[in-house]
């Protein structure tokens, strides 16, 4: 039996394969194809205090190896999470973690409160680098200060683990994972979308209603793992890889650079499965190159100078 | 309801008039349960341009042979690709998905309006309906003779009416435009082709009392309900195309 777990902290996780906020819905979505209690843990789609009716249609253009998105954080609201998803969720035997989204401090802070009150919530994921807002998510993941003011006042009150999501979105992603380190985070994710956009060359418009949307896919892969590889050489804290991830090989490239843990985020639109595919296709790498724990590779790319 | 992901065979696929085809599948499977107005995900290979799935109408589905059948039309390089699959290659699909047509009242007086590829869905819905006593008019509107589809398999379950927008083929016009909309009195209306067509189908329905329901075809990512890209306005609010639709009664839509 290979090793496959990490742990941020004292929390333990079973295997490094969690779903990508945004990308798996509440797991109910993907309950007729898998067992959601085999992956590491799921990021549930992006919450905020109120209920938010995101952006109009059209929010998505496909792009070459991609996709952009511009949803706008559609979803009903903390309450009706705690009312009608949360009982659901609690039964899966895996890490659900919420992904936290607001327009001012205040937010957040309430926000990180409510779902204290959750007991099988174990962990937050503090996303300041939502592309798709006009006020808060990347507005704060951009700017050093309220990066910083931000994670302060969330962890002043966060009795859960605390992963800050970064954005891609910045001149030098590191500045920010240091930040978020020496706010008392306890896991930096990333990356967040990179911001792009695509014109419809038949009808002559932009092909989303908000002009500029988040880019994902495959197409990311390169930037993402050079944002990970920098960041996790410079934090000690451990850090979530994500950005294009489609299969085994693609999870393990981020793993040799320093991830202790990956999220799949995209690929779950083409393929429900794409995420226990990864599981088994690492568990399988790490038999056929005679190793027994993860650990052995996490950031092995780092050790060898 | 149970969806699947499954390789399904090739069994045929006839190219029709212009850039239509009709591509029959066969599952190794015994069929789910499929009901007129649901969709598959279609993956296409090959392209690092076809990036997501395909979303495409149920056309027919013959539960004895486990074979179904989706009518699909050349719009992009999805749909080209898919175009070129031959007998015995596989298509990588999620399968059933979405919503269905309801069932009218028994005796509703009943008329389908499709327009192009939009008659996709109306062949097995009007298979549906027939099952259920129920013989619809059926209103098929193309831009050509050139583009008017093999209508054989809908006389077999309804009366079937044809416009073209160059008056070659049936009367000249807009389906809206069909004498039979002057005539006729319906209880239920089922419509899918494109929005303007079918917006204004809604509209005739307004002003004549009538029950509708249209089939929307919005750019979908994930077909599942997870990404949130195909919504629709609706009196609820904003709500997905893949899970909440793709059928929609016209009194619950925003448009």
């Amino acid at each position: 039996m290979v090793k496959l777990g990490f742990s941020i902290g004292d929390l333990q996780f079973k295997n490094p394969v969690i779903t990508a906020s945004g990308t798996f819905g509440y797991g109910s979505e993907f309950d007729d194809f898998l067992d959601i209690s085999r992956l590491g843990g799921i990021v549930v789609k992006g919450t905020t205090l109120e209920p938010r009716e995101g952006h109009p249609y059209p929010r998505m253009a496909e792009t070459a190896s991609g996709m952009l998105n511009a949803v706008g954080l559609q979803n009903k609201g903390i309450d009706y999470f705690e009312k009608n998803i949360y009982p659901r969720l609690s039964e899966y035997t895996t890490n659900v973690i919420v992904n936290i989204n607001g327009s001012c401090i205040d937010d957040y802070v309430a926000l990180t409160e409510r779902i204290n009150r959750l007991e099988k919530i174990p962990a937050i994921e503090l996303n300041i680098s939502c592309p798709n807002v006009k006020m808060g998510g990347m507005v704060f993941g951009t700017n050093p200060v309220s990066a910083r003011e931000v994670t302060k006042a969330v962890r002043r009150v966060c009795l859960k683990k605390l992963i800050v999501k970064l954005s891609p979105n910045v001149t030098n992603i590191v500045d920010f994972a240091r930040i978020a380190e020496e706010e008392g985070a306890d896991s930096i994710s990333l990356i967040n979308t990179l911001l792009g956009m695509s014109v419809n060359v038949r009808s002559m418009k932009p092909s989303l209603s908000t002009i500029t949307g988040g880019l994902s896919g495959p197409a990311i892969k390169p930037v993402a793992l050079r944002m990970v590889w920098q960041v996790a050489n410079t934090v000690k804290i451990p850090v979530i890889g994500m950005g294009g991830i489609m299969n085994a090989d693609d999870a393990i490239e981020f793993i040799l650079a320093g991830a202790s843990a990956i999220q799949v985020g995209t690929a779950s639109f083409i393929d429900p499965l794409a995420s226990v595919k990864i599981l088994e296709g690492i568990e399988s790498y790490l038999v056929t190159k005679g190793f027994s724990d993860i650990r052995e590779i996490t950031g092995l790319i780092n050790r060898s100078k | 309801m149970t969806k699947r992901i499954e390789s399904l065979k090739v069994i045929d696929n006839k190219p029709l008039k212009k850039d239509f085809f009709i591509i029959e599948l066969e599952s190794s499977e015994k069929l789910p349960e499929m009901k007129p107005g649901q969709f598959v995900q279609a993956r296409v290979d090959g392209s690092k341009e076809t990036f997501l799935r395909r979303p495409l109408s149920l056309h027919d589905v013959d539960y004895t042979n486990n074979r179904f059948k989706i009518l699909v039309q050349v719009v992009g390089k999805g749909t080209e690709s898919l175009s070129r699959l031959k007998t015995k290659d596989s298509l990588n699909l999620i399968y059933p998905l979405g919503n269905s047509f309801s069932l009218p009242e028994k005796g509703a007086r009943t008329l389908l309006v499709g327009g192009g590829c939009g008659i996709a869905p109306l062949l097995y819905l009007g298979r549906y309906l027939k099952s259920h006593s129920i013989i619809p008019d059926i209103l098929l509107g193309f831009r050509n003779s050139d583009r008017v589809l093999e209508c054989k398999d809908y006389e077999a379950v309804g009366n079937v009416f044809l416009t073209t927008e160059d008056g070659s083929a049936g009367e000249k016009g807009f389906v809206t435009n069909h004498s039979l909309l002057g005539k006729a009195r319906y209880d239920k209306v089922y419509c899918c082709g494109p929005e303007m067509m079918m917006k204004a189908i809604a509209g005739w329905c307004k002003k004549n009392n009538t029950d509708c329901e249209v089939s929307l075809e919005n750019l979908m990512g994930c077909g599942i309900g997870a990404c949130l890209c195909c919504v629709v306005n609706t009196v609820k609010g904003n709500v997905c195309t893949c899970t909440d639709g793709p059928v929609f009664n016209t009194k619950e839509l925003i448009w």
